[in-house]
C-alpha cells in the first residue's frame, strides 16, 4: 500500500479503538470531556511515534527470542519521558489524566504495532503507521469525549451551554461503555457501506 | 542475547536519565506553585515564603501534616496545613486548611480529589453570597465551638445533597488538620 | 476491620473494571464463555498478587533509596513480564489442561492494564505491603466476579436476535455499561 493508505487506514478502516478494539481502558477512562480525551490521544500518539521508529531502527539487531522484552523497554522509555515532560510543562493535563500516562505501556496498541509493523517494515513506513495509528486513535477519543461532554455535562472543550447539569451518567463509568459501544456500532455501519 | 537485551536496557536508561535531570527542575517548581496558590487561597496576605517555613506537625494517629506559617511582615497572619482524608467516595482526598492564629477557619481548599461529578465535587467551587456553596460554611468557623461533622451525624455542617459520604470526608479532613493544629500549640 | 472495608471496597464499590476502567480488554475478549472466565480470573488473581508484592518491594528497598523512582513503569512492567513468563512455564508443568484452554489469553494478562494499574495504585495509596497484597487480591477477585457475570449474559446473548451492527463488541460494551449502573448502587455500602 502506500503511504497515503498507510497513514489513513488508522482513521476508518483499521482504526485501533473503533474497529481493532485495542486501548480500551485509557478510551473508556479519559473521554469524560473532549480535551481530556485529546490530552491522552496525543501522548499515546508520542509514544507510538517514538516507539514505532525506534524499534524498526533496530529490527536487524533484535534477537527474535528477546523481541517481546525488547519492546517493552524501548516503549516504557517512552512512556516514562511522556511522563515526565507532562508532569513538568503540563501539569494539570497530566493530573486529569493520572495512572492512565504510566499505563500507555501496556495499551495494546503501542505494542500491537511495534510487533504487527514496525518490527517488519522499514523506518519510514512505521513512523506513517505510527502517526495514522496515533492520530486515528487520537480523533476517536476526541469524537468520544465529545459525546460524553455534551451529553454528560452540556459543554464542549469546557464551554458549557446550558447551565446546571446534563446527563450525569455519560460523564461516569457506565456512560462510557455505553457510548463506546453505540460509537463502534455506528463505526461498523459506515465500514460496512 | 542477553547482551543486547542489556545494551537496549542501558540506552534506556540512559536516555531516561537525561530526560529525568532536564525535567526535574521544571516538575519541582510546578508543584511549588501549585502549593504557593493553593496557600495563597486559604490564609490571609502574606509577605514571605510559605515554604521556607514549613515544619510538620503530628496528627495524633500516627502521621504527620506540613504546616506553612504566612507571615505579613514579622507578624505571623495564619497557617496553612495541608491535610487529607482516605474516606472519600472515591477515596484519598487532600486540603489545604488555612486558620488564623486563633484557630479560626478562613478558608480550605481541595487539591485532589477524585470524587463523582456533579456530587462529590460540589466540595470544590468557593460560593458567592448569592450563590453560596458547601465549603462557605466553614469560613470564619472555629472549629473549637463549631461541630465538624454533618448534620446527619449529630454536628452543625449542612451535607452536599446526596454526596453524604464526599461530605463527611471533607469534615474528616479539616478535623485532622485543626487537630494537629491545636497539638502543635500555635494559638 | 478495615481490612473488610478494604476487601468490600476494591471488590463492589470502585470495582476494577466496571468504576476504574482497568482491565477491560480481557474483560472484552475472553468474556464469551464462563469457564474461559474462571480460568482467566485465577491465573490473574496469581499474576496480580505476586506481581504487587515483588513491585511493592522493589519499589520501596531498590528504586526509592537509590533515586530511581522514575523507572518505576520500566521496572514494573518488566517484573510483570517476567512473572508471567514464569506462570506459563508453571501451568504448562503442573496443569496442561488449564494452559492449553487459556491459549493466548496467558501470555496476554502482560498487558492486562488492571495488573501494572494496581501495582501502581498500591504505591500511590500509601499502603504497606500487607495492604497492598490484600489489596491486589481482593481487586482480582472484583476483575473475576465483573468477568463471569458479563460472561454469563453473553452467553445468553448468543441465544437473542441482535442486530448486526451490534453484534460483538458494541453489544458486550452496552451489556458492560448497564452492569456498571447496577455496581454503582454498592456506592455508600462502605
Amino acid at each position: 500500500m502506500n503511504q497515503l493508505q498507510n497513514f489513513t487506514k488508522g482513521f476508518l478502516k483499521e482504526n485501533p479503538i473503533l474497529v481493532m478494539i485495542l486501548g480500551t481502558c485509557p478510551t473508556l477512562a479519559t473521554t469524560s470531556s473532549m480535551i481530556n480525551g485529546l490530552g491522552m490521544g496525543i501522548a499515546t500518539t508520542f509514544v507510538l511515534l517514538g516507539s514505532n521508529t525506534v524499534i524498526s531502527m533496530m529490527k536487524n539487531v533484535i534477537p527474535d527470542k528477546v523481541r517481546i522484552p525488547a519492546f517493552i523497554v524501548v516503549i516504557a522509555t517512552f512512556v516514562t519521558i511522556v511522563d515526565l515532560v507532562m508532569q513538568a510543562y503540563v501539569p494539570s493535563l497530566y493530573e486529569t489524566l493520572g495512572i492512565f500516562i504510566p499505563l500507555i505501556v501496556v495499551n495494546c496498541i503501542v505494542l500491537g504495532r511495534a510487533e504487527a509493523f514496525a518490527s517488519k517494515n522499514t523506518v519510514w513506513s512505521s513512523v506513517v503507521d505510527g502517526a495514522g495509528m496515533g492520530l486515528g486513535f487520537t480523533a476517536a477519543l476526541g469524537v468520544l469525549g465529545a459525546i460524553r461532554e455534551i451529553l454528560g455535562s452540556g459543554s464542549i472543550a469546557g464551554l458549557k451551554f446550558i447551565s446546571g447539569d446534563g446527563i450525569l451518567v455519560f460523564v461516569l463509568a457506565p456512560g462510557a461503555f455505553l457510548a463506546l459501544g453505540y460509537l463502534i456500532a455506528v463505526v461498523n455501519k459506515i465500514n460496512k457501506a | 542475547m542477553v547482551l543486547s537485551l542489556t545494551l537496549i536496557s542501558l540506552g534506556a536508561s540512559a536516555a531516561l536519565g537525561f530526560v529525568y535531570e532536564l525535567t526535574k527542575e521544571p516538575i519541582e517548581m510546578t508543584l511549588l506553585n501549585k502549593k504557593l496558590d493553593a496557600i495563597k487561597q486559604v490564609v490571609p496576605e502574606f509577605t514571605n515564603n510559605p515554604n521556607d517555613d514549613m515544619f510538620r506537625l503530628p496528627t495524633g494517629d500516627g502521621d504527620s501534616l506540613e504546616v506553612y506559617p504566612a507571615r505579613n511582615g514579622d507578624k505571623v497572619v495564619g497557617y496553612a496545613v495541608q491535610s487529607y482524608t482516605n474516606n472519600g467516595f472515591s477515596g484519598y482526598i487532600s486540603f489545604m486548611v488555612g486558620f488564623t492564629p486563633d484557630g479560626t477557619i478562613y478558608n480550605v481548599s481541595v487539591l485532589e480529589q477524585k470524587e463523582t461529578p456533579g456530587l462529590g465535587t460540589k466540595m470544590v467551587p468557593e460560593g458567592t453570597p448569592e450563590k453560596p456553596e458547601f465549603k462557605d460554611q466553614f469560613m470564619g468557623k472555629n472549629p473549637a465551638d463549631f461541630t465538624l461533622k454533618v448534620k446527619k451525624d449529630g454536628g452543625q455542617v449542612d451535607a452536599i445533597t446526596a454526596a453524604t459520604i464526599s461530605s463527611r470526608a471533607f469534615c474528616d479532613g479539616v478535623q485532622r488538620a485543626y487537630n494537629t493544629f491545636e497539638k502543635g500549640d500555635l494559638k | 476491620m478495615e481490612y473488610i472495608i478494604l476487601i468490600i471496597s476494591a471488590i463492589f464499590v470502585n470495582n476494577i473494571v466496571l468504576m476504574q476502567y482497568l482491565g477491560v480488554c480481557p474483560f472484552l475478549g475472553v468474556s464469551n464463555k464462563v469457564s474461559t472466565s474462571v480460568g482467566m480470573s485465577g491465573a490473574v488473581m496469581f499474576v496480580m498478587v505476586l506481581a504487587t508484592m515483588v513491585t511493592y518491594l522493589i519499589y520501596t528497598y531498590i528504586l526509592v533509596p537509590l533515586g530511581l523512582g522514575f523507572m518505576q513503569t520500566i521496572a514494573y512492567i518488566l517484573v510483570i513480564a517476567a512473572l508471567v513468563q514464569m506462570v506459563e512455564i508453571i501451568l504448562k508443568k503442573i496443569s496442561r489442561p488449564l494452559y492449553q484452554a487459556l491459549g493466548i489469553f496467558l501470555p496476554l494478562i502482560t498487558t492486562n492494564c488492571a495488573v501494572l494499574g494496581v501495582a501502581i495504585l498500591v504505591i500511590k495509596k500509601n499502603f504497606n505491603l500487607v495492604e497492598g497484597i490484600v489489596y491486589g487480591a481482593a481487586t482480582a477477585v472484583g476483575f473475576g466476579l465483573a468477568l463471569v457475570i458479563l460472561a454469563g449474559i453473553r452467553e445468553q446473548l448468543e441465544l437473542v436476535d441482535v442486530p448486526s451492527g451490534m453484534k460483538g463488541a458494541p453489544i458486550a460494551l452496552v451489556t458492560a455499561g448497564i452492569l456498571a449502573l447496577a455496581f454503582m448502587g454498592f456506592a455508600g455500602l462502605v
